[in-house]
């Protein structure tokens, strides 16, 4: 299984491994890290998601990340639940021949899963984050 | 039909979802039957603009057609990632 939506956290190391080992075709493997950053106000956050839609959302951005690039392996982890600043919240990797289909596919599966999966964060201080438009727009550039 | 709400709709409704026996043919007119039903559906659905519907879990909009749905989710606009 390629994508796990969990409250667990996640090891970057042991995923890489998991793609890579016993294996020598793969030329690149990109990583996105994200976390919970210090926010005014209060830095504990959760993530609220839909159980069962969010897997096949997930699911679908990663079917057309490996349409549009040759990719070898493709892992999406993305927590939920109650999390404080510094905490990860989503990785994704993109392994490929290639460096820049890696690139790509990372950032592609990162401007989709903002907008596209469903999760919504609430602040401890400020209440639920609004969506951004440049969120939105940067949709436009895959188009 | 089964009808989820998330975030602050689902606040603002007051429960996370509920079983709804409804006629309605499309999205919108399941919203506009909501919304006449009391104050907190017609606060929850006052800005459609901020308002994602799925239907049977895949994203839609609100013309779509409820014809054999089992599930309906409304929600704001997602802030994953």
């Amino acid at each position: 299984m390629t994508v796990s939506v969990q409250a667990e956290d996640f090891d970057l190391g042991a995923e890489m491994t998991a793609i890579t080992n016993g294996r020598a075709d793969i030329g690149a493997v990109v990583s996105f890290t994200g976390l919970v950053r210090d926010m005014p106000g209060g830095s504990e956050m959760v993530l609220e998601h839909y159980p069962g839609m969010t897997e096949k959302a997930l699911e679908k951005i990663e079917s057309e990340a490996r349409a549009r690039w040759v990719l070898q392996d493709c892992r999406i982890i993305h927590r939920y639940g109650p999390l404080e600043a510094g905490a990860q919240i989503v990785l994704v990797l993109a392994a490929s021949p290639h460096r820049q289909a890696a690139f790509e596919a990372a950032e592609f599966i990162m401007d989709f899963l903002k907008s596209r999966a469903p999760f919504w964060k609430k602040e401890a201080g400020s209440g639920w984050v609004d969506a951004r438009d440049a969120d939105e727009a940067a949709l436009d550039r895959w188009a | 039909m089964q009808v989820l709400y998330f975030a602050w709709m689902r606040e603002r409704i007051g429960l996370p979802k509920e079983e709804i026996n409804t006629n309605a043919a499309t999205v919108a007119d399941l919203v506009d039957e909501l919304k006449g039903r009391e104050e907190r559906y017609a606060a929850a659905f006052a800005d459609m603009a901020a308002v994602r519907v799925a239907v049977d879990q895949e994203l839609t909009d609100m013309g779509a057609s409820l014809e054999g749905v089992r599930e309906v989710a409304f929600f704001p606009p997602m802030t994953g990632g």
